[in-house]
Order: structure tokens, then sequence, then C-alpha cells
């Protein structure tokens, strides 16, 4: 950066390719009138702005917005809806649960009586192997739809198995996989759970060709993003799906995508889901509960419903950086299902910020007192 | 929202209206009350740096170390308090009175020359050395008629700081 002699330059480069903060900040946070003339005490001794920007982020801040779920109340507040509300709840939980349980026990035994012998008796034939699973893996996904009355409705083309190209959807809970697997068999890319999830990722999942990721491993990125890379040119391979926000968020807003799905050099086709609150709310919240808590949750309540848009696909345009490419994708899921954006990574979830913010703040300061310095 | 089961009654607003004298309204005492419980996840009555940390807009504030300290074990009535100057029914005394205490670090209600400077490094950073950071407060200083070694009282603040425009109001979010 090139400054007169008095500055310092930062040793950390600013990232160009990062979107502008300050863009998504609400007006009236950080565009504040650039102070002009002498430098005086006042100036210096002065420190509100900075301070109403702590301030504003302890009283309310966009990233926890993201994350908050609120419990659905019950509608019992009056004297004749209570024993309606009653009778609603008796018939979800002795009635409708345990058909649930039943029906997703039934699907089980159809799956596991399919899978089996097909996975292990037809080892040479690869391809018909290939398809039969697939239909298998839709066939379990529609069952798990079915025990939670998904009432979901599916707008736009349906995806095709082309090579070069990867689906990227906003996140919500690990079900949105699950309603999306229903209608086609996606290779997915996930962190690997722990518990009897891992047990079924380890085993079906593999067999459509999922992809695991640790979070917690820097090194991991590069091994990953060989393998999708690989992943999305093989012709047989299922289509790739992609959550690029990294984390679940509360179907309000979405976080940054990731740029990892948007550097493969193919075309990027957006899904979104939208879920309707009406009888529950889908957000899993891996703070609060864990997946079987959920998954029990949504068996005992009414139903789930939602929408899902699949996308026109896009290209990366001629000049566009990946994160741009994010950005606008995001921009285009975001307004289809009604979300807000917000500057924030969702890994910030479980790590801190980097400095370089707050060092962006600093530098702007240290810019402005400087060149007030200067002035008579 | 948080895990703590407690509702708040009309007595303890009442009590908190009380001891932030007025300067917000009920609404936003149960407000900032379903902040601080969602905030203080481990449901210890206070919230620890942590979990204001895990806030990444209050984690990238330059002062965001010497308002911890200010936070430290605050329990809810006090943390109203604390934000109390950033209501906009504060007065501009209030709020001058507020900074004077980010500053005053030790409590002694005197602001040395170090206090100005440590507060004055937290906002520059590595972007201008110590010692054009020294030369610049110690101008500014002589030139409102103290010196490097005055020790800056209350009075003083308010003197120098009542006429700038200082606008330090965050609005609470009602439901």
């Amino acid at each position: 950066m090139s400054s007169p002699g008095k500055l310092n330059s930062s040793s950390s480069e600013l990232d160009l390719d990062r979107p502008n903060i300050e863009d998504y900040l609400p007006s009236g946070a950080s565009i504040q009138q650039e102070p002009h003339g002498k430098l005086r005490l006042r100036d210096l001794l002065d420190i509100s702005p900075t301070l109403t920007e702590a301030a504003g982020a302890i009283i309310d801040d966009s990233f926890t917005r993201c994350f908050k779920s609120n419990p659905p109340e019950p509608w019992n507040w009056n004297v004749y809806l209570f024993p309606l509300w009653c009778f609603g709840v008796v018939v979800r939980y002795f009635i409708l649960f345990p058909a649930r349980v039943l029906v997703l026990t039934i699907g089980w035994i159809i799956f596991l009586s399919s899978f089996i012998p097909v996975h292990f008796l037809l080892k040479g034939h690869d391809k018909l192997r290939k398809n039969l699973e697939r239909c298998l893996v839709e066939l379990i996904c529609s069952f798990f739809v079915a025990s939670w009355t998904g009432v979901v409705k599916y707008h736009g083309p349906r995806p095709s198995m082309r090579p070069k190209q990867v689906f990227v959807a906003n996140h919500t809970s690990m079900i949105d996989f699950i309603i999306l697997e229903q209608m086609t068999a996606f290779a997915v890319i996930m962190q690997k759970h722990p518990g009897w999830v891992g047990l079924l990722q380890s085993t079906i999942l593999e067999s459509v060709g999922c992809i695991w990721f640790n979070r917690s491993e820097a090194k991991d990125r590069e091994i990953v993003t060989k393998k999708l890379r690989d992943h999305v040119l093989g012709v047989d391979n299922n289509p790739l799906l992609i959550f690029p926000e990294g984390t679940c968020v509360n179907n309000h807003y979405t976080v940054m995508f990731k740029k990892g799905a948007f550097e493969l050099g193919c075309s990027v086709c957006p899904v979104a889901i939208k879920y309707n609150k009406i009888f529950v709310d889908a957000f899993w919240n891996s703070k609060k509960q864990s997946f079987t808590m959920h998954l029990l949750q949504l068996m005992t309540s009414w139903a789930v419903v939602c929408d899902v848009w699949y996308l026109e696909p896009q290209n990366i345009r001629p000049g566009e950086s990946p994160i741009e490419f994010a950005e606008r994708v995001r921009d285009i899921i975001s307004t289809r299902a009604g979300l807000k954006k917000v500057p924030w990574d969702g890994y910030l979830k479980y790590s801190r910020p980097s400095p370089k913010h707050r060092e962006r703040k600093q530098q702007s300061f240290a810019e402005s007192m400087l060149r007030r310095l200067e002035e008579k | 929202m948080g895990n703590t089961s407690s509702m708040l009654t009309q007595y303890d607003i009442e009590e908190v209206q009380d001891h932030c004298n007025h300067t917000f309204s009920q609404q936003e005492i149960v407000s900032l009350y379903q902040r601080f419980c969602q905030l203080d996840r481990s449901g210890g009555g206070f919230i620890s740096a942590d979990e204001f940390l895990s806030v990444p807009e209050f984690a990238v504030n330059p002062l965001s170390q010497r308002l911890l300290k200010m936070l430290y074990g605050l329990n809810f009535k006090e943390f109203v308090a604390f934000l109390s100057a950033f209501s906009s029914r504060a007065t501009l005394q209030q709020k001058i009175e507020f900074i004077f205490k980010v500053y005053d670090s030790d409590c002694n209600g005197k602001v040395a020359f170090s206090d100005m400077l440590d507060v004055l490094r937290d906002l520059t950073g590595q972007f201008i050395s110590e010692q054009q950071r020294e030369q610049v407060l110690t101008h500014v200083l002589e030139e409102s008629g103290y010196t490097k070694d005055s020790l800056l009282s209350i009075s003083d603040f308010m003197k120098t700081l009542w006429n700038s425009d200082l606008k330090m109001d965050v609005e609470v979010p009602v439901d």
C-alpha cells in the first residue's frame, strides 16, 4: 500500500478477494462522516464511534441471529383450545409417532434386504449395481421423508446426471440432504459424524460416492479439493451436492459461502430450500440437540413443509473471482428462498475471527489521524 | 434462547430500571434480558469473556479487551447499568463519564498519559510507531494547555468533550 512515509504497511496483506464487509453492515453502523479539520485533543479522546460499535454488537449482532431458534409455542392459550391441543398431542405422540416408526422400520427392512444382496452379489456388474443402489438410496430417503410426513414441493427441472456440474444448496439441517436425496441420488461432501449417523455414512453413503472432510484439519482442504475435482470429471459419478455454508443456519439468513465449490472449473447449479415453520422448525441447532433428538422432534410433529427450487445453472464469468462467483450464487439462492445475507463465515461458530478485520479498522483510524495532523 | 428458566417479574424489571436511572424502558429491559440469557450459554448468571468473544462483531473491535475487563463478572442488573450510557435517554454527561471510565483502567479518578497512550495503541495497532503515537499525543495535549505529565480528571474530560458531536446511541431491538 503506497502512502505518505509515516505509515507502516500492514504485515497481513489485504485479501483482495474478500467481499467488502462494509457493504453488509447496517447503514448508520459504519457510515459515519469522515472527520476532518485539524486534529485536537477531543478527537483523540472521543472514542465514541468504536465504543458504539462494541455496544451495538453486545446488544444485537447479525451473526448470533443466524443461529437463533425460537421453539414453537403451543397454541393452547385459550380454555377451548387447550383440550383441542391436548388431543393433538395425544394423536401426535401415540398414534402418528408409532405409525411413523413402523413405516420407517418397514422401510429399513426392505432397504437392507435389497441393498445387502445387491451390494455383495453384484460385485462384478458395476453399472447395474450402481443403478440399483442409487434407486434404493432414493427409496430409503423417501421412507425417511414419509416418517415426518414431509410435504415437499419441488420446483424447476430435476437434476440430470452429467459431468462437469456441481449442486450447491443452503443448509438448515441434515434433513436437507435427505429431502434432496429422495429425488436424486446425489454424492455429497460431509463432515464425518460419530454414532449411528457415522455408521450410515460409511456404509450406505459410500455407495453413492461421498467425500469426507474434517473441519479441524488444515491440510484437509487441499486433499478434499482434489477429491472434488476428480469426482466432477468422472462421467459415471453421481452429481455432487455441496453445502457451501459449511454449517447449519436457521433458514432466515445465509452465511458466507466457502469458495471451494466455485473453483472447480464447472457449472454450479443452485438449489434453494425454504422450510415453512407452521408445524415445526426444521433448523437443527447442533449445539442444543443431537441429531437423534432432532429427528424425534420431527417425527412427533404434524408435518415438515418445505419448498425446493432447482435454479438455473451458473458459470463463472470472465474476470470474476471464485469468491465473487460464490457471492453471486448466494445472492440467487437467498433471493429465491427469501433469506437475508450476513457477511460472516459460518466457521466462526467454532473459532474466532481473524485479526485482519481488526487491523483494517486500526489502519483506517491511523490513516485518518495522520491525515488530520497535516491539516492546518 | 438461554437455559435460565427464571422469568423476569415486574419487581425485577423495576429494580433494574431504578439501577440504571431509567435510561431504558421496561420493554427494552426485557429485550436485554433475552439477549443476556442468549449470550450466557453456560447459565452462570454472568457472561464470560469467551461468550462475549463468540460475537464476531465484538471480537473484531479494537477496544474489546479493555471493555472485557469492565464487563467481567457483571450480573444482569450491572450489565444493564453498563449499557445505560448507550441509551438515547442518557445525558451527554453520562456518556462522557463512561468514556472516562474506559480510559481510567485503574479507577483512581485520574487519566494519565500512559492511559491515553494505551487506548491510542489499541485503536491504531501496528500502523503507527510507538514514538509517533507519543509525539501526536504530546502535541495535541500541549495545544489544549496540558503537558505530558498532566493527570486529567473527569471535569477535564467534560470540558474537552462537551462541545464535540458525541454520538453514542445504540437502539435496543424490541419485539
